[in-house]
């Protein structure tokens, strides 16, 4: 069962900052959902490949043809905040 | 005229109407209803009005029209629009305007179609029931105080209320099948492959595909003729050629063996849409078709699989949203690290908040190999129960979803019983195959959709026993919109 420490955990991981309320709620929310979920631990898999993907694509290559690029005004269109033709963020710390 | 224009677009020739009359009848019902039943969350008048006198232009000077020429298409809100808002009916993306257009929608552009705007949706796509939109939910045209389904709640709306004729929505889970069938719709799923993914907002990578959305199965062919095919900008996207759907339908069809999923039709099932259901068989049955049940074991454990897998796949997608290129951002932060935390806590609802947090949890040290590797196995059984299915049967049938449309609010805060209403439509994706809801009959008076899956680009024969049951089950009835 997932405890509320873990939920603590994961928010941290997620980069998600959750209220008191939040935490209470995913914390029992999670749980019922997960112990649902855990039904496939039920099933013996020993011999069974994972499927990560429909079909079994690797190495998809295209012609290595030159295009034009965005133009650094058009990529900064939607930047919350910019500066000097760059993505301006908050200190680093 | 040498190429097959739309009927809507035939009319122009005919001397019925102009494109702009065309779109204005759709702006005009858009404006009267779309308050009340929020399918749109942007109309793109302008632009709209522009493209349909381009056509005007195009139909006056002679020159070579595109199938859709002049015809309205609603875009569901995860499918990038140059120059138009595309929220994902979020607020983290509330003022963001894309600066190319996905694919799907330069095809359409292509073959002068009309963007008349963008519709509602659960948040990037997690939900099905349109009630986790930012913007508030979408209302069913055949009843209001119930969900039109989800997550691509908004397109369903607008074609049922004729605020549109067509509709782009994206199914990763039964996102296109369910509305469809909440809303007495054809909708289809596509072979994973078929129809490029280039500027559809991920949600889960391996299960997402772009699907059509229409009032019938001629109009569903016709579209998805317009957005398949091959794309370099799409590494997942096949290279096989496109078939001709449209001469599919027309063409004479074989005798079919058609197979009850007894898994997606049994237990679990609504009475009302059961006897639906049973009523379709016998009159498919009726028509020829051999219909026998089959089981596939392995979907019993279908949903526990996805709602691991979908989230894991979304918890990564979902990362890019950090305030930094794009979308919301918190200014009150005082250093990077909280800007992340505060941005995304401030942007993100709660419904894709729980699908983040589960998925990081599933990947997470300690817990993968449980979870998410786990259910990926699970993926391979059923993938290997549906090609065991398919050397026997030409395609499979069931219910589209449990119940009829459930009333707004009856399931928001039980995450769960939300869940549980993709149970029919969730294996389909999690093989990658194609898959059509049709509304087959109405039971207290709501919509009940049926389900024909077929084998990966077995398009042709899907669109094949959907036309047979759409001529068996003579679906007539509307909204009262």
């Amino acid at each position: 069962m997932i405890s509320r420490e873990d939920v603590e955990h994961i928010a941290w991981l997620a980069r998600l900052e959750l209220t008191e309320e939040e935490i209470e709620k995913f914390t029992k929310q999670l749980g019922q959902i997960l112990e649902h979920a855990g039904k496939i631990k039920e099933v013996d898999t020993r011999n069974i490949k994972p499927t990560s993907h429909p079909w079994p694509l690797k190495n998809v290559f295209r012609e290595d043809v030159p295009r034009e690029s965005i133009p650094l005004e058009k990529a900064l269109k939607n930047a919350p905040q910019k500066e000097s033709g760059a993505f301006m963020v908050p200190k680093i710390t | 005229m040498s190429k097959r224009l739309h009927p809507l677009a035939q009319k122009f020739f005919k001397g019925e109407l102009t494109p702009s009359e065309l779109l204005e009848s759709y702006l005009v019902r858009i404006e009267k209803h779309n308050p009340s039943l929020n399918a749109y969350l942007t109309v793109s008048f302008d632009e709209a009005l522009s493209q349909a006198k381009k056509v005007e232009e195009k139909i006056v000077r002679g020159d070579d029209l595109g199938v859709l020429a002049g015809v309205p298409v609603a875009v569901k809100d995860n499918i990038c629009t140059e120059g138009i808002r595309t929220t994902c009916a979020s607020k983290i993306l509330e003022n963001f305007i894309p600066i190319y257009d996905a694919t799907v929608i330069e095809k359409l552009k292509a073959e002068d179609a009309i963007i008349v705007g963008k519709t509602n949706m659960d948040e990037f796509a997690m939900g099905s029931s349109t009630e986790n939109s930012a913007f508030g939910p979408s209302k069913n045209p055949w009843d209001l105080d119930r969900t039109p389904g989800g997550s691509s709640g908004g397109s369903a709306v607008a074609v049922a209320a004729d605020l549109a004729p067509l509709a782009l929505g994206s199914d990763t889970g039964g996102s296109i099948r369910q509305p469809a069938a909440f809303c007495g719709l054809v909708g289809l799923k596509p072979t994973y492959g078929l129809v490029s993914r280039y500027g559809l907002v991920a949600f889960a990578s391996s299960l997402d595909q772009v699907g059509p959305m229409a009032k019938n199965v001629a109009d569903c062919a016709f579209l998805l003729q317009v957005i398949a095919g091959h794309d370099p900008k799409d590494s997942t996207s096949f290279p096989n050629e496109v078939p001709d759907y449209l001469a599919c339908l027309e063409e004479p069809f074989k005798k079919m063996k058609v197979g009850v999923v007894r898994e997606l039709a049994g237990e679990g099932i609504e009475k009302g849409v059961k006897e639906v259901f049973d009523w379709a068989l016998n009159r498919l049955a009726d028509a020829g078709v051999i219909v026998e049940e089959v089981s596939l074991p392995s979907f019993e454990y279908a949903l526990s699989a996805y709602y691991l897998i979908a989230p894991a796949e979304a918890s990564s997608n979902l990362a890019r949203y950090d305030g930094v290129r794009y979308g919301y951002r918190d200014f009150e932060a005082k250093d990077i690290w909280e800007m992340y935390a505060k941005t995304r806590a401030e942007g993100f609802g709660a419904e894709v908040k729980r699908r983040i947090m589960l998925g990081t949890y599933a990947l997470s040290a300690g817990y993968y190999e449980a979870y998410y590797g786990q259910a990926q196995k699970i993926r391979t059984l059923i993938i290997q129960d549906f090609n065991r299915a398919f050397e026997q049967y030409d395609l499979l049938v069931s219910p589209t979803a449990p119940t009829v449309p459930f009333k707004l609010g009856e399931k928001v805060d039980d995450p769960l019983q939300m869940y549980l209403s993709d149970v029919c439509t969730i294996p389909v994706n999690l093989a990658g195959l194609p898959a059509i809801s049709i509304p087959a009959g109405l039971s207290d008076g709501l919509p009940v959709g049926f389900q024909i899956i077929g084998s990966s680009f077995s398009e042709p024969m899907v669109f094949q026993l959907a036309k047979l049951a759409e001529e068996a089950f003579s679906f007539q009835f509307k909204p009262s919109y």
